[in-house]
């Protein structure tokens, strides 16, 4: 459990640090940092376990059935990454207080980079591969808002939303291959997946799953061709681009890579495509970076070279290339970060990045441009830091490798060029900015940076020299576990030291080193064959791409949704015709081998009236007093039909219903307008008898074919339990209130809330009231007819009577709170329509609102009642009572659920009719007639 | 018997089908509610068709299967509740668009129209 609290507590900080927006600026650091200090603190008490080799797991099961779980897991690897991230994280929160001005806001910043750390923290622990999905999607995410932090410049704007577009869409590419690889292995636990190598290397869809990995790995980690989003990030504060843009995010393709690489590596088409891939970006981000006058620029161009050289190492066939890309994500990390956090104090106290303006900073601030010098010297890779280390084994692991077969030679040659590249862009940071005379027309007046702000660069620059003076001190161990985590199994005997002997990997750094300052210095000539080229600039193609494709789906989206409702319910039944009537006539016989029962009058009768009355809404539709009256023909003859085929409760739901229905409709009809002018074309009219006969032939043949066949149902366990278990005899009831009582629960909230939502739809309904029929004739005057309103009045109590009956039946005998609601509703109803809502309102206070949430309450807590007993919910309890002159009576818990039902069922329908009513009387007496 | 029935429940269908398919807010919502007719009738049909043997205890030999009558009973119900939202919403609509067409306005529309509206509004 302690394992889950690491990404917690990074998730609380985010949430704490985004409400210190009233502390001073160093008290909301000091906030911000309470959390990663903290889990920082748990990941230093966990790690003496990782390094006895164990690894540790955390699971909390969530849908076991689908294999969905929240699982953590801290192994070598994974540790190596929590330090890295909690560890740079501190020092960006702590630079960042420092860098941000007063007018930006630090809550927003703390809050967005603690949520960029959870989801950093969950990808490196998760050990289910949807969840670690899901965190790699934050990251996007989070990114998205980081870099667009200064939202009012197009360019934050812009970068922001080409970083999310390239690593949201390799993300879409990554689920797309975790979920082959779930499929393959069967599972989505990583563990069984990394142990299942053999399995899914033999399967057919290795290749693509492997594929789909690997661009989601290197689009997050800017390997080319995907390199392009990463500069133009830059527009990110920059505490922000030593962050996620040097030591954590774009590091999170090579975890991937890593993470998989006991499962996925090891094949041809794995070093092939790594490989190679690796190879190009380390070496067009090298060149590229030495043409940057932006020093940020110059940086993220660096940084991809690195990551390339780091995918490099994982696709080179050798063991100990594997720890040198380990080695190497540590101390690009450091120097990296170091690097740009030392741009940021130049940006800061210069106000420009431009190294054409940029020169002679030394003066101005010594002490900053020493650190940057080491750091940056570390970058090139000079001998006592530690880019040395991890750069001469990486020169060292070229040797011995046959990724290109027999022109395999080529990649120490293009390795030590890509070298002396990076020692040309290196030498230009330090030369250009700090020496090369005065600056240039600088906006500010330079000096040195405040103490603090220094700090978190100088832990980073002494870890440079500390590792690379000390490399077995400090590193050896983690690398150790890491490279075990990596390889699967035990880590390969390797000895990190300064001095190797004059060797061949040493002459080429020698190279390296020299022919990078060669470039340097030559570099004018560079420069204008660099100028002499076409200008590639990969945010307009990007832009243009975009466009595009947006424009393409607007014209196939205009194509399909053309703002016709009508037209999306006929292409939505084509597709219910096509789809229900295929398999219709895949069957070989319609009829089933029930006896056909024979057909008695009465039946026929009914089936008579329904049809006509059902043929004569349509042929009506228009005149709608007559569509209503006919559509009520069929309403009853629905109900007969429930009386007939055994359903009492079913007929006099239906009758009551109708009743309601029919008055709604009536209300309704006094809104709309009154006349329905005839607009289908004939054309349309055929059309659409075409398609209705055809779903009409398709559901009553499937009727026809489900009802001639004979059943086999689970309700004989209802009829069999209905007395015994829930202690009623009107089965259908008992289902309701009992059996399936939770069903119930969720039906009269849903009631519920369709009535409020009705009382939200006529607040504030401007009218259209006519004020007399379609035929120009004005309404009576007689609003409520005396005969009616007397004989309604004395009908009120029996009505009430009736229901109670109904109600207290319903267990044993057909009735039950839907229906007895319904009865009570309409005997309310009368009244309204007998005396109108003022007069109602004047007698009666009652807030329907407040009737439908009791009721569901009552429901509620008639469930909740049974965990007093230990019970599930909605256990239902009953036992019979003998009583003086009455005699045994039953009481059932299930009746106190039946009354929350009624309720329920009062409040919503007379909510729905009285607030519809009640607009009537409360309507303007001048006509508004359209 | 069955047969007669099925037709019933597949003319109801066919009725309901036509009527949604109409341009004006009435006729769709007479539409609706025969629809639900159908559809009660259909799935109370899946327990078949049974005469004089209510699902009571203790009145008939065999019953008629309850399950569908629950089922049923709660849809009969909900089918008014959501007739009766859709009759608020029309009434809604109309009030505030000025005309009772399903597509909210009393112009045909034209394909594509719909599509540089939703642009000129996105850019407003």
């Amino acid at each position: 459990m302690t394992l889950l609290w690491i990404p917690l507590l990074s998730l609380l900080g985010s949430l704490l640090s985004s409400f210190t927006g009233k502390l001073s600026r160093n008290h909301s650091t000091a906030v911000t940092l309470l959390a990663p200090g903290l889990a920082l603190a748990l990941a230093c008490y966990m790690a003496p376990e990782v390094f006895a080799n164990e690894q540790l797991r955390t699971t909390i099961e969530w849908i076991p059935l689908l294999g969905l779980e929240l699982s953590f897991r801290l192994d070598g690897l994974s540790l190596l990454f929590v330090f890295l991230i909690l560890g740079i994280g501190i020092l960006v929160i702590f630079y960042a207080r420092y860098y941000l001005s007063s007018n930006d806001s630090m809550p927003k910043l703390y809050a967005y980079l603690m949520l960029f750390m959870t989801a950093m923290l969950g990808i490196v622990m998760s050990n289910n591969v949807l969840q670690l999905w899901l965190f790699w999607e934050l990251t996007s995410i989070s990114s998205f808002l980081l870099i667009s932090y200064w939202w009012h410049k197009s360019e934050a704007r812009k970068g922001a939303k080409m970083a999310l577009a390239i690593t949201g869409g390799g993300g879409l590419a990554l689920l797309a291959g975790l979920l082959l690889l779930g499929d393959i292995v069967g599972s989505y636990d990583l563990d069984i997946i990394l142990a299942s190598r053999e399995l899914i290397q033999a399967h057919d869809l290795y290749e693509l799953a492997l594929i789909l990995v690997l661009l989601g790995a290197f689009t997050k980690s800017a390997q080319f061709p995907f390199h392009f989003w990463l500069p133009h990030a830059m527009a990110a504060p920059t505490p922000v681009s030593a962050y996620l843009h040097s030591a954590t995010m774009v590091k999170a393709g090579i975890f991937l890579l890593a993470r998989f690489y006991p499962a996925l590596a090891g094949t041809e088409i794995w070093f092939i495509l790594v490989g190679l891939t690796g190879l190009v970006t380390l070496l067009v981000g090298a060149y590229i970076a030495l043409f940057k006058h932006d020093l940020k620029g110059l940086l993220a161009f660096s940084t991809i070279s690195h990551l390339g050289l780091i995918t490099l190492l994982l696709g080179l066939d050798t063991e100990l290339a594997t720890v040198a890309a380990i080695f190497h994500i540590i101390n690009h990390a450091t120097f990296k970060a170091s690097l740009f956090m030392a741009t940021g104090i130049i940006d800061h106290e210069t106000g420009t990045r431009d190294m054409r303006k940029l020169n002679g900073m030394w003066r101005f601030m010594p002490y900053t441009a020493t650190l940057a010098m080491v750091a940056a010297a570390a970058m090139a890779g000079v001998p006592l830091l530690n880019g040395f280390l991890s750069k001469e084994m990486f020169f060292a692991e070229t040797l011995h490798q046959q990724l290109l077969g027999s022109m395999s030679w080529l990649i120490p040659i293009l390795a030590t060029i890509a070298g002396a590249f990076s020692v040309a862009y290196s030498a230009r940071f330090i030369h250009d900015v700090f020496f090369n005379g005065d600056p240039v027309g600088l906006p500010k007046e330079p000096h040195e940076a405040p103490r603090y702000m220094r700090v978190p660069i100088e832990v980073l620059v002494a870890l440079c020299l500390i590792v690379g003076m000390f490399p077995g001190f400090i590193v050896s161990d983690i690398l150790n576990v890491a490279s075990a985590a990596v390889l699967g199994g035990e880590p390969p005997q390797f000895k990190i030291a300064i001095w190797h002997g004059f060797n061949l990997p040493l002459l080429m750094s020698g190279i390296a080193v020299c022919g990078g300052l060669l470039i340097y210095t030559q570099r004018r000539y560079l420069f204008t064959f660099q100028a002499s080229l076409p200008p590639l600039n990969a945010k307009k193609g990007f832009e243009h791409v975009m466009y595009r494709v947006v424009s393409w789906s607007r014209a196939r989206i205009d194509a399909i949704e053309n703002g016709s409702l009508q037209r999306y319910l006929m292409l939505m039944l084509l597709v219910v015709l096509l789809s229900a009537g295929w398999p219709l006539f895949e069957m070989t016989q319609l009829v089933g081998e029930n006896k056909p029962t024979p057909i008695d009058v009465h039946n026929a009768i009914g089936a008579g009236l329904l049809m006509i009355g059902a043929i004569g809404t349509v042929i009506w539709h228009r005149t709608r007093m007559v569509a209503l009256l006919m559509i009520s023909v069929v309403g009853l003859m629905v109900a007969v039909a429930f009386t007939r085929f055994s359903a009492p409760d079913l007929a006099l739901t239906q009758l009551t219903v109708e009743v309601v229905t029919i008055i709604l409709l009536m209300l309704a009809l006094f809104f709309l307008p009154q006349r329905t002018p005839k607009e289908s074309s004939s054309v349309r009219v055929l059309r659409d008898l075409g398609i209705a006969s055809a779903i009409g032939v398709i559901v009553g043949s499937i009727c026809y074919a489900l009802i001639t066949r004979p059943l086999s149902s689970i309700s004989d366990f209802f009829l069999a339990n209905a007395k015994t278990g829930g202690g009623g005899t009107n089965v259908v009831n008992v289902i309701l209130v009992d059996f399936r009582g939770f069903d119930t629960l969720g039906e009269i909230t849903v009631l519920g809330i369709a009535a409020l939502g009705i009382y939200k739809l006529l607040i504030n309904l401007p009218l259209f009231m006519p004020g007399s029929d379609s035929e120009g004739r004005p309404w009576a005057r007689e609003r409520y007819p005396i005969l009616l309103a007397s004989i309604s009045q004395s009908l009120l109590p029996l009505a009430l009577l009736v229901s109670v009956y109904i109600f207290l039946r319903g267990h044993n005998l057909p009735g039950g709170g839907f229906i007895a609601g319904l009865v009570t509703a309409i005997a309310f109803i009368l009244q309204y329509i007998a005396h109108g809502s003022n007069w109602i309102s004047e007698r009666f206070t009652l807030n329907y609102r407040k009737i439908i949430a009791s009721g569901i309450a009552i429901a509620m807590i008639s469930g909740l009642g049974s965990w007093a007993f230990d019970r599930p919910f909605l256990t239902s309890w009953f036992d019979y009572f003998d009583l003086p002159v009455i005699g045994e009576i039953e009481l059932a818990s299930a009746l106190v659920f039946d009354l929350g039902v009624y309720i329920t069922v009062v409040g919503a329908t007379l909510m729905i009719l009285a607030s519809l009513g009640k607009l009537t009387a409360n309507a303007p007496k001048e006509e508004v007639n359209i | 018997m069955e047969l007669l029935y099925s037709s019933c429940v597949g003319l109801l269908v066919a009725c309901g089908v036509f009527l949604i398919l109409r341009a004006r807010t009435f006729p769709v919502v007479l539409g609706l509610t025969m629809l639900s007719y159908a559809v009660n009738l259909f799935l109370f049909a899946s327990g078949r068709l049974t005469m004089n043997k209510a699902a009571v205890l203790g009145f008939s030999d065999g019953y008629a299967d309850p399950l569908p009558q629950a089922l049923v009973l709660t849809a009969i119900v909900i089918g008014f509740a959501m007739t009766a939202f859709v009759v608020i919403l029309a009434i809604r609509g109309r009030a505030d668009l000025g005309n009772d067409h399903v597509n909210g306005s009393e112009v045909q529309v034209a394909s594509r129209n719909v599509g540089s509206q939703r642009k000129e509004q996105s850019k407003a």
